[in-house]
């Protein structure tokens, strides 16, 4: 390729990565700001004077500690059990074609369709029959609920792209359903279930509506409902402590992603050379 | 090894998720003692006022063996939604802090208990029967406490205001609407330099229905029919007069900018700082973030907003906030004896002073940590006596209205791009198909 074309691509790649990165930077960069300058008519990219004073506000208002360790425990429960129902399920659905099959698949679809404030009422009335409301673990079972169409969907994609031949190569040599499942499918389904995990992760971390109702003790409220106590009426904000809040809020599926990614493309790139 | 390794990984699995799944094991409180336990939903936000809050209920849990208050922390943002779900599911709280523009439609749906016959004598007299208005409806019912309320009040450069020459309001007496136009023509600095005022419109509803008092306007009148008495939409001469003069100011005299229209109150403050608006609109809890984010050397003053050139237009529309009880709670006594503790003057002030705001009763006004010059507060106890209900409360379907009707019409209306006829005709002919949906 010609320098000036080459040149243009990393040009192209980083506008593309500016893009991509401006939210976050404004984010951390207004969390750092002194209240004066958040009220300075000419905004700056840098803070002039960085200050941790809105995280230190930000802690001393609202239970954040608490509220992360609600949001990871509901989120990262809400996985595994997730994750673990539909790695089975998505290569039943693959491998045993049938009109249950179809249908499922059918589900799948029309239960994405149903829009939050439609299902909200009748859920809390099922859970509170089941005595779920106010409790994190009826929050898992929504999330697991909401999330497993989706979950299965992916899967099924990655299922299917594992070849048939190594299962019959591991039936002959012995192997029974599970033991293939477990010890052929498994390990080329890795980079396939790290994104269902992390799909499934953010999803249940960033989700509000669900925990805003679901939730009432203080105790148990999860990260993302207690940012909107930062917001007052009429659109006032407490935009220091508040963008403080939203860069803790941020970290963990950051975090999450940082650690997985690598597992995510080396399992993607696994095998796509030969030799 | 490698098998010892998998067997590891597999029970450390296991482990995490039991303790996962055991750290998700419900709470909740039980009065098997006797102990009757309220959840008190508040939208206390300001770090003050949730300090506030929060000192009350741990004094009356303090002094109240029998009635303890679990404080349970809501928000403005999303209040409706939130009580709305736990009014159906029969999970609501107790004590509900909301304001009194969300009452209608719970008070009518029979979510909440009313509460006359319930409240002390001395709590009723200590707030004005203008006051009490806001929250009683539905054939005399009184579905919750006015507590704190806020009016609108202009926010001014002090240099600028003193440097133009114009007579500078008072409480006693404020601007007439004719008198504000001019004062903003003259702190105007053409080119687009300077503006004499900026209207924050994001949200244009509310201050244009609550402003039409000031000029005798109403826009919600009542009718009386044979099938009972009617809300109707009405919106000429003296109820678009404020609407009128705002959309002058933006487009034709150009002493406003047309920017400001997108704006939350919020975001009009760097251009007050910066000395590009003269004089902002807001409501008087705004006082805390200018106190807050002024920089160094800037001089603000709190004026109040301009009234009407006839007899007794000087009042305006406000919405309290309010103290409610959940007509599903089994102890509605309890309830309503925690919210008269609330309401007690020294807590009200407590309260108010918290969120920037003023109480309600005439003894919190008098407070002298209320009661001061300092950050404007003055100015608002001084305009406690012309605040009146805003004419939306009680008026069934007002929610909807506002949502589809007149907040895209009063925004078209303010960027110039419908004429006061074609606004009118908005809110009254496709605004009453809305209100009469509500009143069959």
């Amino acid at each position: 390729m010609k320098p000036l074309g080459r040149a243009g691509q990393y040009l192209a790649l980083l506008c593309y990565l500016v893009f991509l990165a401006f939210p976050l930077v404004w984010l951390l960069s207004t969390s750092l700001k002194s209240p004066q300058e958040l009220g300075s008519i000419d905004p700056t990219w840098l803070p002039r004077h960085p200050s941790l004073d809105n995280f230190r506000e930000a802690f001393a208002t609202q239970p954040l500690a608490r509220s992360a360790l609600n949001s990871l425990i509901v989120a990262g429960s809400a996985t595994l059990i997730a994750v673990t129902i539909a790695v089975p399920a998505a290569y039943a659905l693959v491998r045993y074609r049938s009109r249950v099959g179809k249908a499922a698949t059918g589900w799948i679809l029309v239960s994405q369709m149903f829009p939050f404030v439609l299902v909200i009422i009748p859920l809390f009335l099922l859970l509170k029959n089941a005595h779920l409301v106010d409790s994190r673990a009826g929050l898992v079972v929504v999330y697991v609920v909401w999330n497993l169409p989706f979950s299965l969907w992916m899967l099924q994609g990655y299922v299917r792209a594992v070849p048939r031949s190594l299962e019959e190569a591991a039936a002959v040599d012995g192997a029974g359903r599970l033991r293939t499942l477990r010890s052929v499918v498994l390990p080329l389904l890795a980079p396939g279930l790290v994104a269902t995990v992390m799909f499934s992760f953010v999803t249940a971390w960033n989700e509000f509506f669900f925990a805003l109702v679901l939730l009432k003790t203080p105790e148990k409220q999860t990260m993302s409902v207690i940012l909107t106590r930062f917001l007052g009426a009429e659109g006032a904000a407490d935009l220091g402590p508040l963008a403080a809040a939203s860069v803790l809020a941020t970290l963990p599926s950051l975090l999450f992603f940082a650690l997985l990614q690598r597992r995510l493309a080396g399992g993607m790139l696994a095998g796509a050379v030969k030799g | 090894m490698r098998a010892r390794v998998r067997v590891r990984a597999r029970g450390a699995a296991a482990l995490l998720a039991a303790v996962l799944l055991a750290s998700c094991g419900g709470g909740g409180t039980g009065d098997g003692d006797g102990t009757v336990t309220l959840d008190y939903y508040s939208l206390a936000w300001q770090k003050e006022s949730i300090a506030a809050n929060k000192a009350l209920v741990a004094r009356w849990n303090k002094t109240h063996r029998s009635v303890k208050v679990r404080y349970v922390q809501g928000s403005w943002d999303t209040v409706h939604d939130q009580l709305l779900t736990s009014f159906e599911g029969g999970e609501a709280p107790d004590v509900i802090h909301d304001d009194a523009s969300d009452l209608t439609d719970f008070a009518y749906g029979g979510y909440l208990a009313d509460l006359r016959g319930l409240l002390p004598e001395r709590l009723r007299s200590d707030i004005p029967a203008r006051t009490w208005d806001s929250v009683t409806m539905n054939g005399g019912r009184v579905y919750g406490v006015p507590f704190l309320q806020e009016p609108r009040v202009l926010i001014a450069n002090s240099r600028l205001l003193a440097r133009s020459g114009v007579r500078v309001p008072t409480a006693q007496h404020p601007w007439t609407w004719d008198e504000f136009e001019r004062a903003a023509r003259r702190m105007t600095v053409r080119g687009g330099k300077r503006y004499g005022v900026v209207w924050a419109m994001k949200e244009p509803v509310k201050q244009s229905v609550n402003l039409s008092l000031s000029t005798g306007g109403r826009i919600f009148t009542k009718e009386r029919t044979d099938d009972g008495v009617k809300n109707r939409l009405r919106f000429e001469g003296r109820d678009s007069a404020v609407s009128e003069l705002i959309r002058r100011q933006v487009n034709q005299d150009r002493t406003a900018p047309r920017s400001g229209l997108g704006m939350g109150g919020s975001d009009t403050l760097p251009g007050l700082f910066a000395g590009r608006y003269a004089m902002v609109p807001l409501n008087f809890s705004f006082r805390q973030q200018v106190q807050q984010q002024a920089p160094d050397g800037f001089e603000w003053t709190v004026l109040p907003m301009p009234r009407g050139a006839g007899q007794g237009q000087y009042v305006q529309g406000v919405v309290p906030q309010t103290l409610s009880v959940s007509r599903d709670s089994p102890h509605q006594r309890a309830a309503a004896r925690f919210i008269a503790y609330m309401t007690e003057p020294a807590h009200m002030a407590e309260l108010a002073k918290g969120d920037w705001i003023l109480p309600t009763g005439r003894t919190a006004l008098k407070d002298p940590a209320i009661n001061r010059e300092k950050d404007g507060w003055r100015v608002g106890v001084a305009m406690a006596r012309t605040l009146r209900k805003s004419p939306a409360l009680g008026v069934r379907g007002y929610a909807e209205w506002s949502d589809k009707v007149a907040t895209p019409a009063f925004q078209r209306f303010y960027q110039n791009d419908v004429s006061s006829s074609g606004l009118s005709r908005s809110l009254t002919r496709d605004g009453q198909l809305i209100l009469d949906r509500y009143q069959r």
